[in-house]
């Protein structure tokens, strides 16, 4: 299909379904059906099976016709990490029946990986599920999971062999998040706020048929999703004085008074460093146009911590006396994530997350070292050992 | 904001990786460390014949004009020759004569000097400050001498001066060396009445493809490093293992990746003549500058012992690095004209 034809598809769509006297749900649900949501995905599951690169003309004209969304920053999970495994390691079954209300945002889905005893060593988690017929049974403890509050769904990581070494006895599930055995709990931060939640698994149910990938293969499909959250991360495409120097260069030309060579040699620093990173994500995009992967990807996100936590920094320091004020303590439970909340305080404590989240920079800096680099892999002296044998 | 961003191509076409691969080769031939270290030890036996092999390539006519004997190509091009040529810590006129001094004459409309500069029978040298940033009075110390024809400022005016007096000066970086410079009694001619312009365009070309030498620099010390550190043993182990060395070269890694697009962007809209350049220059360098130095001190500590020898090729890059972040405007000084541009001034 050229692109001609795709835009007399988008065409035919508005037709016979005008945005302006369509329910909105139903216009998602044609959308969905027309191969139109995300082109790149099969005929019959929401695409048509172009190039990912033609996506852009669709959201462009349905968006000049007026017609509605599926509000991406609240199912940011589903359609970024849930969704592209579903599709890798999915049955046709289980593609039909998740993959259309996942896109209309009709089900909210979260991500159960992390664990309060596995955050970096994600392979060691402890969360277990045992079968008990057709049924799995699970119990365990996960934590940092955005939106869970929310979730209909959750692809979850178990640990189903615990005699097997630690990455050969997982397993990947999708766990409906209204089961009896599911509790969710805000997990508040040190901004005040509780983006995250932590959820307790006690005895809740997940039919073997909601399984993907085979047991014992749940390692291999988790890293479907995370190399799916790097690409997330890395090849953005940003304007210039983007991200957190938009705020200081703002208050540097409203508030002459409290500028300081100190402070002005910081705040060039930073410019340079954002728009340096700019232009590293526009060669990063380029080359992924190109079909050359560019390594640049896992080193983007430690650039990106460092240039938050410093420039919110900054952010503080300048604004001196103002720099003390903080919008608000109370513990709210935001919809999506938000790295930039109302006042430089705010943004100064929550940067501090973006060395942690999506792997910290100490890990990230021995993948770079490892994959792109060649240097020697760190020790890994649990990597053959069966995981009840492990010190913990 | 003044500019806006440029939407460029920042990948290497054919023509750059061709010719990436040509000057590669007569650099690994010529530029020997035994070679480089004889320059600092009163024996230059590489200078001469590396430009005839630049010359043999076409490279001095690279920014000049086809109408002039030369190749008419961009600044893109212009910036692989530099960062090879920062690779090998390569001795050459290439910077200041057939970049700054090139694009000084072309924006004067000269048709008298470029045809010789293109054919590689004389060179030239703007004789302002080695690390001026904008048009400034003439110069008695700088580099890319001996030089045939001096481009002399004078107020706002230019003078071709031939048959100056040059005594080279013992520099930091003998690979771009320093000479002082006696004017008296040399011939002059007028080339322009104002030609502040002008020599700002070559300021700004040099400094913008200069980072491009600087990631060659940069790049050449992160990959030595690198295989030396996969190669050296102690303690029973490889040290490229340990991770206070991994961390270290992790982070080199990303910046010399950033240095490496912040290059590549300057040259972009350099070649382009793009209403941004000023701004891209400006931050390329500020960004090459330091990274280019971060890297060759990084090199010289994680070699060890070997790193601090005159054997090791380390210290030649390490001393092109230092100089070459003075040159043609400081980190610093590229940092201050940001700010300017980018209306965030102190």
């Amino acid at each position: 299909m050229d692109e001609t034809e795709l835009r007399q598809r988008v065409e035919t769509l508005l037709a016979e379904h005008p945005p302006e006297a369509t329910d909105r749900l139903d216009f998602l649900h044609a959308r969905f059906d027309a191969g139109l949501a995300w082109v790149h995905f099969p005929e019959g599951l929401g695409g048509l099976g172009l190039p990912r690169g033609m996506q852009p003309l669709v959201d462009k004209a349905l968006y000049r016709a007026g017609a509605p969304d599926n509000d991406p920053r609240k199912i940011g999970i589903g359609l970024g990490m849930a969704a592209p495994t579903i599709l890798a390691f999915g049955t046709d079954e289980q593609k039909q029946r998740y993959l259309r209300p996942l896109w209309c945002g009709e089900e909210v889905w979260c991500q159960l990986f992390s664990e309060p005893g596995a955050g970096s060593d994600l392979a060691g988690l402890a969360t277990r599920a045992v079968l008990d017929g057709d049924t799995w049974i699970v119990n365990g403890q996960k934590v940092w999971t955005s939106s869970a509050h929310l979730a209909d769904r959750a692809i979850l990581l178990v640990r189903t062999d615990p005699d097997q070494p630690k990455h050969a006895g997982l397993s990947y599930f999708v766990l409906d998040m209204h089961d009896p055995g599911v509790e969710v709990r805000p997990l508040r931060q040190i901004t005040g706020e509780a983006e995250f939640n932590e959820v307790f698994l006690t005895d809740a149910r997940i039919p073997d048929g909601d399984r993907l990938g085979d047991v014992g293969a749940g390692w291999q499909v988790a890293n479907a999703t995370l190399s799916n959250e790097r690409v997330a991360i890395g090849g953005g495409a940003f304007p210039r004085e983007f991200g957190m120097v938009t705020s200081v260069a703002r208050t540097w030309r409203e508030r002459p008074d409290l500028r300081t060579p100190s402070t002005h040699e910081r705040l060039l620093r930073g410019w340079i460093d954002t728009e340096v990173a700019r232009i590293t994500a526009t060669r990063l995009r380029q080359k992924m146009a190109a079909g050359v992967p560019g390594p640049e990807g896992s080193a983007m996100k430690l650039s990106f911590a460092r240039i938050n936590q410093q420039l919110s920094a900054l952010e503080v320091d300048l604004l001196g006396d103002d720099g003390l004020r903080y919008e608000s303590w109370e513990m709210r439970r935001p919809t999506h994530v938000d790295f930039f909340g109302k006042d430089a305080g705010y943004r100064y404590l929550r940067a501090k997350g973006n060395s942690i989240e999506g792997g910290t920079s100490e890990v990230l800096r021995n993948v770079v070292s490892e994959r792109v680099l060649g240097l020697p892999s760190e020790p890994r002296v649990d990597k053959d050992v069966p995981w009840k044998d492990l010190p913990r | 904001m003044t500019t806006a961003p440029a939407d460029v191509s920042l990948l290497a076409d054919d023509v750059e990786t061709d010719l990436r691969a040509s000057v590669r080769k007569v650099l690994d031939k010529h530029c020997t460390p035994e070679a480089l270290n004889g320059l600092y030890d009163g024996r230059d036996e590489v200078t001469g014949p590396l430009w005839s092999a630049f010359v043999e390539l076409g490279l001095p006519g690279l920014l000049v004009p086809e109408s002039l004997g030369g190749a008419g190509a961009s600044a893109r091009e212009a910036a692989a020759v530099l960062e090879e040529s920062g690779r090998a810590a390569a001795p050459s006129p290439f910077l200041t004569s057939s970049v700054v001094a090139t694009t000084v004459l072309t924006a004067l409309g000269d048709t008298e000097i470029l045809p010789a500069l293109a054919a590689g029978e004389q060179t030239a040298a703007l004789l302002v400050r080695p690390t001026a940033l904008r048009h400034g009075p003439a110069a008695r110390t700088t580099v890319g001498l001996p030089a045939d024809v001096l481009l002399v400022p004078e107020g706002d005016a230019l003078y071709a001066v031939r048959g100056a007096r040059v005594t080279p000066v013992s520099s930091l970086d003998m690979t771009r060396p320093l000479a002082e410079v006696d004017l008296t009694g040399a011939e002059r001619t007028l080339l322009a009445e104002d030609a502040t312009a002008a020599v700002d365009a070559g300021l700004l070309m040099g400094a913008g493809l200069l980072a491009s030498e600087q990631v060659g620099i940069a790049r050449w010390a992160l990959e030595t490093t690198i295989a030396y550190l996969k190669e050296r043993r102690q303690f029973g182990r490889v040290v490229g293992g340990f991770q206070a060395l991994k961390h270290r070269l992790a982070d080199l890694y990303a910046e010399v990746e950033q240095a490496d697009a912040a290059a590549r962007y300057a040259a972009a809209t350099l070649a382009l003549g793009d209403t941004d350049a000023p701004v891209a220059v400006a931050v390329a360098g500020s960004f090459c500058g330091e990274a280019a130095v971060h890297a060759a001190e990084e090199a010289v500590q994680l070699h060890g012992g070997i790193g601090m020898t005159w054997e090791h090729p380390a210290h030649l890059h390490l001393k092109r690095a230092k100089a070459d972040a003075l040159l043609l405007g400081s980190p610093e000084a590229h940092r201050a004209a940001l700010a300017v541009l980018v209306d965030l001034e102190a």
